[in-house]
């Protein structure tokens, strides 16, 4: 199962996502997504160079998958963190554009959950 | 009010300054998050699943205006225009940045509020009845008690790392409306034989994942032995409480393993063993602190006023408002409003900051600049001439505040859920909003009667689903949300833990499911006046069960 790191950014919160160059976005889209276990491995390390650097805190991966020809975050929960509360649409990443493009939080995918 | 002294005062800017230095070498990298934690959750501040959150204490749910108006501003400046008022009667702002956070608690402090142990393993915020000073069955104000047990636990040396937090409630009136047999310790307000105000006992109470009603530990403990006795209660909690354990460290569950009986003879041995001099609570430090609390002056009017009696015969949504949103004051002529925040699809305990203002500002105009947060998430107008009501609830209604559902099927508590909760196993808001939108607001809703729905996103309990009439825990089953029922639990003095129906239920058919519970009980009740508690009291699960599982066709087995 491929794998995305996230965390927080420590000075104000926001959840953000490993990309490719080693750096932080606060788009799910922008986020690097990892083949395998090593690749998490060798990612994470990265990203605890960054939490000791205090960049970010909480790092930790979780898992990806392909849905509709985009990637999505498989957990409901990760899908709520990349995209913002479900029943505010208005608000975190979702109301800037960088929610994921697919998955359990996606707005055309989950009309019964936006009330 | 309580007012801040000079101590107070000091002793709470002291705090903003020590945690602007603690945020500020954080940031630096001076401290690791790991050295940085414990302080940051001593002052209320959380890292959720969107952002950082801050909890601020609102002692025994009351404020003015001016402190109301403050937490929109708040809201405004620093959050999302918007806050969340808990079941412990504390407002959390979901968006805050750290580097903000030191600029919020001195914004608070101006105002005379504080974020001080909201969070961790100490005393936290000591809550009571949002009716406190206005009720007619009330034996004395427990405001007044919750202020000296606040200001006996703000950062007590020897309480600030006990195995686990430890919450207490006050309740001074004869009805239970501060879910007291549920907190670690609970107090109830008593006179004695002699006409003398002292306390019921109750320890060990709890929600979370082992729930526990409290149990009665003394049946009369003399008011100026208060503290002393709090005091025995937390030592021998602190000592033999268990730290080996995160899901057994509460008193609740020492409480089970030793035996009430056990447990009582060690706190009361320690207790005999106290200087009596040290912690003596005397009659006139009370009196001092009540003082505080004192009830405005009302002269006392009609209890019949003309002017609402027109109006209820030609608005029928006044009259619906009326009869649910408004009790007697225990001055004639006075009613306490509560000010649903529970409007139809809005998030149970949500307020925009415009909201806060306009309550603020009816608080100034009509209620004698006073506001209360209760348990159930409504904010309560405590002091409202009732002649003044029809202006009331028109303001209210201009903001979207007049929805006419204290009590009622749609009044339902919600914890945030996976929305925003980090702990969160399943969503509660979607689910306490489809509920409410499927009963609504008309003749249905009306015809169930008073009926107490509490949902929480996980076995934490922080929705107080145990003690939910129909009790609603969200969990999660092989990556979907799941819903368990527990139905006959209660909140009041007559505090019962919830039994669970059975198998649980999908997202798609857990309203469907509430809505057979309460069809069920409409047809087996013995008329309008059998509430769905005593209607359940009666028959029991089995009715409940045989409908869910048997003859539904929405059930998930």
């Amino acid at each position: 199962m491929p794998d995305v790191i996230t965390a927080n950014r420590l000075a104000d919160g926001v959840v953000v996502f490993q990309t490719a160059d080693g750096g932080w976005s606060e788009d799910f889209n922008h986020a690097a997504v990892l083949p395998d276990a090593a690749a998490t491995k060798a990612a994470l390390d990265r990203a605890t160079d960054d939490v000791t650097r205090n960049l970010v805190v909480d790092a930790y991966s979780f898992a990806v998958e392909t849905r509709n020809g985009h990637v999505a975050p498989k957990a409901l929960r990760e899908a709520i963190r990349a995209a913002g509360p479900t029943i505010r649409r208005d608000l975190g990443k979702q109301a800037e554009g960088h929610a994921p493009l697919s998955g359990p939080t996606a707005v055309k995918e989950a009309d019964h959950v936006s009330l | 009010m309580y007012h801040y002294d000079d101590f107070d005062a000091a002793f709470v800017a002291a705090r903003v300054e020590q945690f602007r230095d603690q945020v500020a070498r954080r940031l630096s990298g001076e401290l690791t998050e790991e050295q940085f934690r414990p302080h940051r959750l001593m002052n209320g501040l959380y890292l959720q699943l969107h952002s950082y959150m801050l909890r601020v204490a609102i002692p025994y749910g009351t404020l003015s205006s001016r402190q109301m108006r403050k937490l929109a501003e708040i809201a405004r400046k620093y959050d999302r225009g918007y806050g969340h008022f808990t079941t412990r009667q504390n407002i959390q702002y979901n968006w805050p940045a750290l580097k903000d956070t030191p600029d919020i608690l001195a914004e608070l402090s101006s105002v005379e509020m504080h974020a001080i142990q909201t969070s961790g393993n100490c005393i936290r915020n000591v809550t009571a009845d949002h009716y406190a000073g206005v009720a007619h069955d009330e034996i004395a104000d427990p405001r007044p008690y919750a202020e000296i047990l606040r200001q006996w636990s703000s950062l007590h040396p020897e309480f600030s790392f006990l195995p686990r937090k430890f919450k207490i409630a006050v309740n001074g009136a004869a009805h239970d409306r501060a879910v007291i047999q549920a907190h670690d310790i609970g107090l109830q307000v008593v006179r004695n034989g002699e006409g003398e105000i002292g306390f019921t006992v109750y320890v060990g109470g709890g929600m979370g994942r082992t729930p526990f009603i409290g149990r009665k530990v003394r049946e009369f403990l003399p008011e100026r032995d208060l503290l002393a006795y709090i005091e025995a209660i937390m030592r021998v909690y602190n000592l033999e409480g268990r730290r080996d354990n995160k899901f057994k460290a509460r008193i609740k569950i020492l409480l089970h393993e030793k035996t009430l009986e056990t447990l009582r003879e060690e706190i009361e041995a320690e207790f005999a063993a106290r200087d009596p001099k040290a912690l003596d609570l005397p009659p006139e430090d009370v009196a001092r602190v009540a003082a505080f609390f004192a009830p405005p002056e009302l002269e006392p009017k009609k209890p019949v006023s003309d002017r609402v009696e027109r109006r209820k015969s030609k608005d029928s949504r006044f009259a619906s408002f009326f009869a649910s949103n408004v009790v007697a004051h225990k001055v004639p002529g006075y009613v306490v409003v509560t000010v649903s925040l529970k409007a139809i699809g809005a998030v149970p305990g949500d307020a925009s900051a415009d909201q806060m203002d306009a309550v603020a500002d009816l608080a100034e105009d009509y209620s004698h600049d006073e506001l209360r947060v209760s348990h159930e998430q409504n904010l309560i107008l405590p002091h409202v001439a009732l002649d003044d009501l029809p202006a009331v609830y028109d303001r209210l209604a201009s903001v979207g505040l007049s929805t006419a559902n204290a009590g009622a099927v749609t009044d339902i508590i919600a914890c945030p859920g996976l929305d925003y909760c980090t702990l969160a196993t399943a969503r509660s808001i979607p689910v306490a909003q489809r509920i409410a939108q499927r009963f609504g607001d008309g003749a249905r809703a009306r015809s169930i009667g008073p009926l107490k729905i509490k949902i929480s996103g996980c076995v934490n309990a922080c929705g107080h689903h145990h003690v939910g009439q129909i009790g609603i825990l969200g969990l999660e089953r092989a990556g979907e949300e799941t819903y368990q029922i527990t139905l006959g639990g209660s909140a009041d003095e007559n505090a019962a833990i919830g039994q669970i129906t059975g198998p649980g239920f999908s997202s798609e058919n857990i309203v469907g499911a509430i809505d057979t519970i309460v069809e069920t009980y409409m047809g087996l009740r013995r008329g309008e006046d059998e509430t769905f508690i005593e209607a359940f009291r009666r028959v029991g699960l089995a009715p409940f069960k045989e409908a869910l599982y048997e003859r539904s066709a929405g059930s998930d087995i």
